[in-house]
């Protein structure tokens, strides 16, 4: 299995590469971005922050239609903003503000866009994978090519919603792709602490799921294998688990002193940094040339930019908004 | 008496449980390696063991129930979940099993287990990490629910529920985790379960609260002070409940306003109403009255938890209210 995934399904074309160099660039702009502004002390709340992941988000996404939908968590920015999230309405979400996505309530880790099929970041671990399930049982049931992605790390695994998520979508052949980002800690585990599997595509087998282990720091193998999966899933062949290889750069939150893990090793694999690893392959294989991509480069940390500047000019979410929505049909 | 922080309590509990029994161990997410997620079993595995003092996968639900067959089977466990809102991940065990294993087996078993879990208001935790669920908890006959206010409790509440022989379940807050205070040395400094403290003695109207809204309700009392002479109740023990404490005390004031930090449906607040309802009606001389935030779910950014969340003046208004009321 990881041998067809690994096989590339073909050239993509510059358009959509530069597509997805867009996408990496707007996530580490956005995630920079509000590190520093929560170590500045203009942004409340907490931050998970997803800096050298972004090949996973950018790469899975870009297989995936509008129709489709996400689940995501605590560590959710880049598969939101993948998704087609507006940086605007994160950033307000983040600054607290009435235009966020949540109106300002709920933070960073609780971004959902029904327009764009982010079915939502979700903070309890494990919590977003029986709810793509779900989705993916509501495809089946009324007949959609839709497909549902979750996204979850490594430590999801743990959670028994995992195993039961996977018994169930194999049991009922449902088109639900299941994206295990493994950035080898959770919280401040080891992997080798939490895991009793040497990968955690290993559990694809017992359940009849085709599963692999890829580079998550390959975007190309990234998006090549999400397209595989994907396309299964749309045409009715089930599930599938892809477990991307990655490390998160950052602590496991902002202000981690990160007593767990070595300078070496973080730095071992800023080596391996997914976007700069694309942007060589872009310009050696697509003949891009840079001036393009320095481009593309402005352009996303522009958006970023002006996201933070409308964000932090808004007023506060007023007290008044606390009661609302919390019925759909009007408060109790 | 040495000052300590309310998580060195903690720490300094389970120090000296894990030494006093070796039946005693811990179990919990980030537990061992690193301490705890908010530092709370700092050095423990280091002079404990890595057996005793346990890292776990992410799996609320199965560590929970592993520890309750543990305590079935000779060992008296501490089970660490790391926030408040994940004891939903663990329910099942709690309720359907923890609960009413002692009942079930008609006494030849009990589950002499603690759960410990942080409450994370008031921090910008929002809605899935800032969530206060005592009154699930108190709600299930079999388990025993505390909460301290003060280092000294949180180490003498604790102590005391590592030697129950229920299970018991121990809320703490993050929100007094480097709060200061005075704790006895004594390796047997033992908080009795089910027994309130007067934080704050007065005449007029009783304020019963609990974890860090006690802190609140005493600053309430200073601001009202001479006008209105509050007494202070701190319940410390939600399940068993002081009654006769709190009786007490209403009887003497004829007045009681309860704060807490859970939303007010279905909660504490109105348990505890209806009791002083029940047994002190001749003495009340005005409804009781809850300061609870909205039926709402936790928001994260500090101007939305502050209006959320019972401030000083919220209390104040609810006492000058019930004190307005004819005598
Ligand atoms: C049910 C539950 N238990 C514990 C936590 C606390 N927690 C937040 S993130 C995390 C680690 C998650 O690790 P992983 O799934 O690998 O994701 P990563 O943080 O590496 O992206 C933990 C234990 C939680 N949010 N939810």
């Amino acid at each position: 299995m990881t041998e067809w995934f690994a096989s590339s399904d073909g050239e993509i074309s510059s358009e959509q590469a530069l597509d997805i160099y867009r996408v990496m660039l707007t996530i580490r702009s956005f995630e920079s971005a509000a590190a520093d502004l929560l170590a500045g002390g203009r942004l409340p709340g907490f931050l998970h922050l997803s800096i050298g992941q972004e090949g996973v988000a950018a790469g899975v996404c870009s297989a995936l239609g509008p129709e489709d939908g996400i689940t995501t968590t605590h560590r959710g920015h880049g598969h939101c903003i993948a998704k087609g999230g507006s940086v605007d309405r994160m950033m307000a979400e983040l600054f607290g503000r009435g235009e966020g996505y949540c109106k300002g309530r709920s933070g960073s880790m609780h971004i959902m866009d029904a327009d764009a099929g982010i079915l939502g970041a979700h903070a309890i671990v494990g919590a977003g994978l029986p709810m793509a399930v779900g989705a993916a049982y509501s495809a089946k049931v009324r007949g959609e090519r839709r497909v549902a992605v979750a996204f979850f790390g490594e430590g999801a695994v743990g959670e028994g919603v995992f195993h039961e998520s996977l018994n169930l979508a194999a049991l009922w052949s449902l088109p639900v792709v299941f994206v295990c980002e493994n950035n080898r800690y959770a919280e401040l585990s080891h992997v080798s602490m939490h895991l009793s599997a040497k990968h955690v595509a290993d559990f694809g087998a017992p359940y009849g799921i085709p599963a692999a282990t890829l580079d998550g720091n390959d975007v190309l193998a990234v998006a090549s294998a999400a397209r595989k999966a994907v396309g299964r899933a749309r045409d009715g062949g089930g599930p599938t688990l892809l477990e991307f290889e990655t490390y998160r750069w950052r602590g496991h939150f902002e202000g981690d002193p990160q007593r767990y893990r070595s300078r070496d090793e973080v730095a071992s694999w800023q080596a391996r940094d997914p976007v700069a690893r694309f942007q060589e392959r872009l310009e050696a294989g697509f003949a891009v040339d840079v001036a393009e991509l320095d481009r593309i480069e402005r352009e996303a940390s522009t958006a970023v930019e002006r996201a933070v500047e409308w964000a932090e000019s808004l007023p506060p979410a007023p007290p008044t908004s606390l009661l609302e929505d919390v019925y759909r049909s009007g408060s109790a | 008496m040495p000052q300590l922080k309310y998580w060195q309590a903690i720490n300094q509990a389970m120090a000296e449980e894990l030494e006093r029994d070796p039946a005693t161990c811990l179990l919990g997410e980030d537990v061992g390696a690193a301490g705890g997620a908010f530092g709370a079993s700092a050095k423990l595995q280091e002079r404990f063991g890595e057996w005793r003092v346990r890292d776990t996968p992410i799996s609320e639900a199965t560590i929970v129930g592993a520890a309750l067959g543990a305590s079935m089977s000779g060992l008296r466990p501490i089970v660490e979940v790391m926030f408040f809102d994940f004891m939903a991940v663990a329910m099942d065990q709690v309720v359907n099993q923890a609960a009413k294993i002692s009942f079930m087996s008609a006494g030849k078993y009990h589950a002499p287990m603690v759960v410990r879990t942080m409450a994370g208001t008031g921090r910008g935790t929002g809605p899935q990490h800032g969530q206060n669920l005592e009154g699930w908890l108190a709600h299930v006959p079999g388990l025993k629910v505390v909460w301290a206010s003060e280092p000294a409790d949180a180490k003498g509440l604790l102590k005391s529920a590592i030697r129950d022989d229920d299970p018991v379940v121990v809320i703490e807050s993050l929100a007094l985790w480097s709060r200061r205070g005075e704790v006895p040395e004594d390796p047997d400094h033992l908080v009795p379960i089910g027994r309130a403290a007067i934080r704050r003695a007065g005449r007029d109207v009783t304020v019963v609260s609990w974890g860090a809204a006690v802190h609140r309700a005493l600053a309430a009392a200073a601001e009202l002070e001479p006008e209105v002479d509050v007494e202070v109740v701190d319940l410390r023990s939600l399940s068993p409940l002081d009654r006769e404490g709190l009786f007490a005390s209403v009887e003497k004031t004829g007045r009681l306003v309860v704060v807490h930090e859970a939303v007010g449906s279905f909660g504490p607040g109105a348990e505890i109403a209806s009791l002083a309802a029940d047994e002190c009606f001749d003495a009340l001389r005005a409804p009781v009255r809850r300061v609870t935030p909205p039926f709402a779910p936790v928001p994260f950014p500090p101007q939305l938890e502050k209006a959320y969340f019972p401030q000083v003046t919220d209390i104040v208004a609810a006492v000058r209210d019930v004190t307005r009321r004819a005598a």
